[in-house]
């Protein structure tokens, strides 16, 4: 195997600058994206700092909402009580992902740090920009069916896996970051970036940051969520698209809403003009087809997902007529 | 005393063994000094090897040797002086690519890990060739086969459907399909001396594996021993001995210790066979009142440039239904690409789904329910080879499944059957398979316990076979199952076919009846009574009286005399019950009935494990597997577990399982006809025909993935 080095601190500090020291570190979390990426000599690092042991597991309730530390495995998350209750649509989206084995392992930092599902990345005799960057994009012009409809560039068409980043994403999360330069905090909606010219960059955490932990804001999205996956096989399939649809409904009016889909762009896709569209609008299958309609303005497909089209925004309206209670 | 034991729900014989973790399969025998030996792949599609560097590797630690087309011994039956020369791709031999992934090399280490690493390091230089891994870009290039078993038929007048007043003239395709059993290809070797080697090995066959490695080596095939006691699923993909096999013996006498060389599962996309991609054409013409004037089936299949590979897609169309005209034609198209290899219900899989969509299209036409359009048409006798069937009890088929699917819920107009938001389907896909025996040959031993002992080189890759040959043995001989061990997977035996074809119940258990006969006859003729007497024998007795410390004989059953006689098939009627969302295309199998007239059912229990197996691996062929070439590089680019789609549990419904169990008389002493196919041939079709009745949408091109339905 390749060799390299292992180290295993015990503090936030010690790991921050042990990454700061040697760009060519990875931290090591689950271990459930960044071992296959060894495996396959996509990533090889020559130091793994394997930051399991640092205290960011905890998930807490907050004056603000919930904080739940890095390491939380997706498991835990998942299965909070006060995540259950508080915030469903982000259990429902956890579970909709991976195994039950993953999930066990998964963390919440890692999951958002997942790289992408795109074969021509996988496959490191093809050409691919956000592995090999100038190597070209294998998918452009290649089997593209699972690959984005929004916010793609000519450098990378490729799609973020997570379930649990859509969720987060419609939850109005914010990112805890702690780096050489100390703290900061940024949305969620912000971490993950559109490829444009620089592929290789799946978010804008700097190479010495580390993830602590994220907090989502309480919110009257308790009831009426629904997160929905069209895949291709019923488990352990990435979403042909995802919708995190989340309802704030008063009598038959929509108070509030978030949505965002998943399987579609290189980040999350918060689709805020339909968010915007919705506000005030009547429970209504109408009122949910032109918000579809609404969202899916700017999509470009290729010649493999050109179904995605017409999938998307037929998800949108199952989406929202579940959360809603017009279907069920 | 136990009498009539065939057909008991008897439990797996060694199911404990293999709950618990005791069954040692192939990749778990501890061999002494034992190496690890890993393949690297091509990466380009065509070309000549033009070096291999392989420095880097060799000075890795742990390892023994980079094999290469340089440094390579010579595989004697790859030598084309011999009088037979191995087919298919000699690996190592010359420095020739036909297809990405084909070993290039293989790195032996004392451990894997160091043998994978290894492998890393090993590079390769190569002058490219143009390459064709398209199947529909090539399609003028198909050919037929140069097996004569695959000529074009004709019955009566060709395109006879072309003169009918309503016709069916439509095109359906099944992209590739992996095996891809749980267990991975595996092979450990080891020689004595110069002469004499022993295998541990995937195989569905250990009579035909020693056959292989003999012919390849040189060898007595009496100094060539393989083992393969437990197969952890195969489905067609371990019915040869593959080149890595080869390469596994032939690395053990480079390094002169035994060696293990597993496949990744990224390697088995490429070195064990698939189901190939096919394009058919179907033309149906019937009278209005639903009388099937002819049938025209024409198939072009996926095939190697260094390998024709061949199977039945067309031939159910030649005897399935009761029509005066039919013609056949079927063409293989090779290209830049592994060899395809036989998948449960080779062929006959492929071909049902294609004549069983088009019979169910037809069936809309006519304003005709399927199954009443099957019965119009139901096939008396078999017209392809102008024979009496030897059992046929297909209608029986039709009648329970309908009953137990609930047809009568079924709508005529399809997308007007609603539960809430989902549109409900029915259909029906049924399918036929050759009811074959061969030659097989048993050794039955009796202790003075009582006890009985079998041994035949059969193989289990999954149905249960000891556990059917010791209900076999248990009903003839009048014992009970707790007094019989049988043993199989061992060369040493004596020689038994290899399990493919649904013939291992038919075949061996034939040898078995015969030899628990012989025994018997034996064992009356000691104790003073008429050979064929069917008085208790008291077994233990009889060896006492005699002083005989063990009786043993060995009892050859032949093959079929009946065969030129009568038409022999096991078949099938499949039904299935669907949900489909019509906004998102999710489509929901919700339940699946297989009826099938497989002749005597040996044990109720494992009988319908392996239907429900069969359709399982029918759920995934309709609804979730292909592998997706870029033709632009010549690999797949979903060639994993990840994101080739094997059905999940999640996916798969209350599977019903209905036997109409009747012996066929024919056949073999026992009436069995065979289920390891027919569970999966017609499964495809009933699922699609049950998504067009839901939606009215016809999916022509499997799988049927949401994008194909919104």
């Amino acid at each position: 195997m390749n060799q390299f080095q292992y180290t295993r601190p015990a503090e936030t500090g010690t790991a921050i600058k042990a990454l700061t020291k040697d760009a060519e570190a990875h931290f090591l979390a689950g271990g459930t994206n960044l071992i296959d990426l060894m495996k396959m000599g996509i990533v090889v690092p020559h130091k793994l700092v394997d930051i399991n042991h640092l205290p960011l597991k905890q998930i807490q309730k907050t004056q603000l909402g919930l904080r739940i530390g890095a390491l939380a495995t997706n498991t835990e998350v998942a299965e909070s009580a006060w995540v259950k209750e508080g915030f469903p649509l982000l259990s429902l989206a956890i579970n909709a992902g991976a195994s039950p084995q993953l999930r066990n392992m998964a963390t919440v930092g890692g999951n958002m740090m997942q790289r992408t599902r795109c074969p021509y990345f996988f496959d490191t005799t093809m050409p691919c920009n956000k592995r090999v960057p100038g190597s070209g994009c294998g998918a452009l012009a290649g089997i593209n069916r699972m690959h984005a409809i929004f916010g793609a560039s000519d450098k990378c068409i490729a799609v973020n896996p997570s379930d649990m980043n859509v969720a987060l994403t419609a939850l109005d999360a914010m990112v805890h970051i702690t780096g050489p330069k100390g703290l900061r905090t940024i949305k969620f909606a912000d971490f993950h970036r559109l490829p444009g010219e620089y592929p290789e960059l799946d978010n804008t955490l700097q190479k010495d940051e580390l993830i602590t932990g994220i907090d989502i804001p309480a919110s009257p999205f308790t009831k009426n969520v629904y997160y929905l996956k069209i895949r291709d096989r019923t488990s352990y399939a990435f979403a042909l698209v995802s919708v995190a649809a989340a309802l704030h409904i008063e009598g038959n009016t929509i108070k509030d809403v978030r949505l965002a889909m998943g399987g579609v762009a290189h980040k999350p896709w918060r689709l805020a003009t339909a968010e915007a569209f919705l506000k005030g609008k009547p429970v209504s299958e109408d009122s949910f087809k032109q918000a579809a309609q609404i969202a899916m303005q700017g999509a470009k497909a290729y010649e493999y997902n050109q179904f995605k089209l017409k999938l998307a925004p037929n998800a949108i309206i199952q989406s929202l007529k579940m959360a809603s209670g017009l279907a069920s | 005393m136990k009498k009539d034991a065939i057909g008991d729900p008897l439990n797996r014989v060694d199911g404990r063994l293999k709950v618990t973790g005791r069954a040692t399969y192939s990749g778990e025998y501890k061999v002494p000094g034992l190496t690890y030996a890993v393949l690297v792949p091509a990466t380009i599609t065509s070309g000549t090897i033009i070096a291999v560097d392989t420095k880097a590797a060799q000075n890795a630690p742990g390892v023994l040797a980079v094999i290469t087309p340089f440094n390579a011994i010579k595989v004697p039956g790859y030598q084309p002086d011999v009088a037979k020369p191995i087919k298919g791709l000699k690996l190592f031999n010359d420095n020739i690519v036909y297809f990405n992934g084909q070993p290039i090399a293989l790195v032996v280490a004392d451990t894997f890990e160091r043998a994978t690493y290894a492998a890393s390091l090993v590079k390769a230089t190569y002058q490219k060739q143009p390459f064709e891994t398209n199947f529909h870009k090539n399609l003028d290039k198909g050919v037929t086969p140069q097996n004569g078993n695959y000529k074009d038929y004709v019955r009566g007048q060709v395109n006879a459907y072309k003169t009918a007043p309503v016709i069916v003239e439509q095109e359906y395709i099944q992209p590739s399909e992996m095996h891809n059993p749980m267990e991975l290809h595996v092979t450990t070797a080891f020689w004595d001396g110069d002469d004499k080697v022993t295998l541990y090995t995937k195989s569905q066959g250990v009579v035909g594996s020693q056959k292989a490695i003999a012919t390849a080596f040189n060898l007595d095939p009496k100094n060539v021993q393989i083992n393969s006691r437990f197969v952890g699923g195969a489905f067609g993909s371990s019915l040869r001995t593959w080149p890595h096999e080869v390469a596994a013996v032939q690395a053990a006498k480079m390094v002169k210790r035994p060696v293990k060389l597993t496949l990744t599962r990224e390697q088995m996309f490429t070195l064990v066979g698939y189901r190939p991609y096919t394009i058919q054409k179907i033309g149906l013409g019937a009278t209005q009142d639903g009388k099937l004037i002819g049938i025209t089936h024409e198939s072009h299949s996926q095939s190697a440039i260094y390998e024709e590979f061949t199977e039945n897609s067309v031939n159910v169309s030649r005897f399935l239904y009761n029509s005066q005209n039919a013609n056949t034609l079927y063409k293989v198209v090779p290209l830049n690409v592994g060899v395809p290899a036989p998948m449960r219900g080779p062929g006959e899989a492929t071909g049902s789904f294609a004549l069983e969509s088009a019979l169910d299209e037809l069936s809309y036409m006519l304003k005709l329910d399927p199954i009443e359009l099957r019965l119009r048409n139901y096939a008396d006798t078999d017209l392809e080879r102008n024979l009496p069937w030897s059992s046929k009890y297909l209608k029986e088929c039709y009648r329970q499944g309908a009953e137990r699917i609930g047809w009568d819920k079924r709508s005529s107009t399809p997308g007007t059957n609603r539960d809430g938001e989902w549109l409900v389907g029915y259909g029906i896909g049924c399918g036929a398979f050759g009811a074959y025996r061969a030659r097989t040959v048993a050794k039955i031993k009796l202790t003075p316990d009582g006890n009985i002992n079998i041994q035949s080189a059969a193989s289990d890759i999954g149905p249960g076979t000891a556990t059917a040959m010791v209900l076999i043995a248990a009903d003839t001989l009048g014992l009970p199952a707790d007094k019989i061990t049988f043993e199989l997977g061992n060369s040493a035996f004596p020689p038994a076919p290899t399990q493919g074809g649904s013939a291992t119940v038919s075949s061996v258990g034939s040898a078995v009846h015969d030899a628990c006969i012989a025994l018997k006859q034996k064992l009356n003729t000691l104790a003073g009574k008429a050979p064929d007497s069917n008085e208790q024998i008291d077994y233990a007795g009889i060896l006492q009286q005699h002083s005989l410390p063990m009786l043993e004989l060995t009892q050859e059953s032949k093959s079929n005399d009946n065969a030129q006689k009568y038409s022999m098939y096991s078949f099938s009627s499949h039904f299935a019950q669907v949900y489909v969302h019509p906004l998102t295309g999710v489509v929901k199998v919700k339940k699946i009935v297989a009826v099938v007239d497989a002749g005597k059912i040996v044990n109720h229990k494992t009988a319908s494990s392996q239907m429900i197996g069969g359709a399982v691996g029918g759920i995934g062929m309709a609804m979730t597997e292909e592998a997706i070439f870029d033709d632009r590089f010549g690999r797949y680019v979903n060639g994993n577990f990840a994101d080739y789609h094997v059905p999940v549990n999640a996916d798969i419904p209350q599977i019903e399982a209905i036997f109409i169990d009747k012996a066929d008389p024919i056949i073999n002493p026992v009436g069995t006809k065979g289920i390891g196919e027919i569970s999966l041939i017609g499964v495809a079709a009933a699922i699609a025909n049950a998504v067009y009745n839901a939606t009215g949408k016809r999916v022509r091109e499997l799988p049927i993935t949401p994008d194909k339905l919104i």
